[in-house]
């Protein structure tokens, strides 16, 4: 193979460290945004008011249907012009994340509670319990605790989606690799690389979730 | 919120055209690399669930392999690193003569990312029949192929129509990613006609009304599709 030059990788480890920590931190907070606006829009989609439901399926069913590259760049046109100022692209893109992301994770959580007995919730009503208690307490601990893994795989999808911030112009761990391949015209040393860290991370947390959800099912 | 509102830019030249081209691009991308997706999938599937070890483990990293790194990165491998990797006169052939070098690379690159998700479908839909009935097979005297022909493939292929249709909506979503590498395929449209002519709003909106268009008449054509390929009395019905 032709020469393949390590340094052009090691000469730029802090500069791609840079961006992987923006690219953990987008995930982060977009997935804790989403998981909890998910799980509302689960309860408005299993409240029985016929509005909430509506919402909460209308919601879903449209951002599944849009590509998430097109809703980042909705917000990042959207945004600044909605609040009169330049606005970061990272806030943009985070806003973005949270409401596409929001939909799928809204899923995930509809079949977690629906997974829960209804006798559970029951209980929890006839032990005096209001809704939001029964919920609070009784229903959605264990229904997230039994979406664990599922919640943490669409949490590593999350994480490879931010690399699409790229469009943007935003400086995460891929948007840094190109810019560096660019650069030093080092692209096939850059784009292997950042394959294999992808790669690395992406399996060793399946791997991970793998082995939960064994301890939990059993 | 200031903004001059002009719906009318969308259906004047060139623009109305380039949504057009757009749209044209993204349907011949992701079909083409359906055809692609659904074929190797369903191959590396299938090997899957073979009895054979060694099948099963190429089947196995190919997923691996292809589900665990972000698709961007993927699309950038296939467009600016294999043509280094390629013996000589490939690599030449791809870079001077290749006709499309930016659609083939993204009809390559979803086809094989899609087929590492396809073939998961397959194997569920293959493992979902029961045992017996590949027993039954084998002791009627069945070879291995003769099983998946006539029993395994039929049956196993019109339990998974549904997840297929969101598989293949998917591929339509993704086939986005292309204009990362150039093909004009709608996103990419809606984004020049932005910056031409700074009406983001409804360049925006019409590539939002395109890609719902075109779900919502997936899903309605695959909708009388399962009802035609559910097998009778088998499974249960969908719950979404």
């Amino acid at each position: 193979m032709i020469d393949f030059d390590f340094n052009a990788i090691i000469r730029n480890l802090p500069y791609l460290w840079q961006g992987m920590q923006l690219s953990l931190l987008l995930t982060g907070l977009a997935a804790a945004g989403s998981i909890v606006l998910g799980t509302i829009l689960a309860l408005m989609r299993l409240s029985g008011v016929r509005l909430f439901q509506w919402i909460g399926t209308a919601w879903v069913n449209f951002f599944r249907s849009l590509p998430l590259l097109l809703v980042i760049f909705w917000f990042y046109f959207l945004v600044p012009m909605v609040v009169q100022r330049q606005v970061d692209a990272f806030n943009s893109a985070l806003i973005g994340f949270v409401l596409f992301e929001a939909a799928y994770y809204c899923e995930i959580m509809r079949s977690g509670i629906l997974s829960i007995s209804r006798g559970q919730a029951w209980a929890g009503y006839a032990l005096g319990l209001r809704y939001s208690q029964t919920m609070r307490y009784v229903v959605l601990p264990q229904a997230f605790r039994n979406m664990l893994p599922i919640l943490l795989t669409q949490t590593i999808i999350l994480f490879q989606d931010t690399s699409l911030v790229f469009v943007v112009g935003l400086a995460d761990f891929m948007t840094s690799a190109v810019t560096v391949a660019q650069r030093d015209s080092r692209l096939l040393e850059l784009y292997t690389f950042t394959a294999l860290v992808y790669f690395a991370m992406c399996y060793g947390a399946s791997a991970y979730v793998k082995q939960l959800q064994k301890k939990i099912h059993r | 919120m200031r903004y001059n509102w002009n719906w009318g830019i969308l259906f004047q030249d060139p623009y109305f055209e380039w949504l057009i081209t757009g749209i044209e691009w993204t349907l011949i991308v992701s079909s083409l690399a359906w055809i692609l997706a659904f074929s190797l999938g369903s191959l590396v599937g299938v090997m899957r669930t073979l009895p054979q070890r060694l099948p099963r483990a190429i089947g196995a990293a190919y997923v691996e392999l292809f589900r665990n790194v972000p698709l961007l990165v993927q699309m950038f491998i296939w467009f600016y690193v294999m043509p280094e990797l390629v013996p000589d006169d490939l690599g030449r052939w791809i870079k001077r003569d290749m006709p499309y070098p930016e659609a083939t690379s993204a009809i390559l690159c979803l086809g094989t990312y899609t087929a590492s998700r396809v073939a998961e479908q397959v194997r569920a839909g293959i493992e979902s029949i029961p045992r017996g009935q590949r027993m039954a097979g084998l002791a009627m005297g069945l070879r291995t192929w003769q099983v998946y022909r006539y029993l395994l493939i039929p049956v196993g292929y019109r339990i998974i129509v549904p997840p297929m249709t969101s598989e293949f909506l998917t591929i339509f979503k993704n086939s986005s990613l292309a204009l990362t590498i150039g093909v004009g395929e709608v996103l990419m449209q809606a984004r020049q006609i932005e910056n031409y002519t700074f009406q983001g709003f409804e360049a925006f909106t019409a590539a939002t009304i395109i890609y719902v268009a075109v779900t919502l008449v997936v899903v309605a054509v695959m909708a009388r599709v399962e009802v035609k390929t559910r097998i009778p009395g088998y499974g249960v019905r969908k719950g979404r």
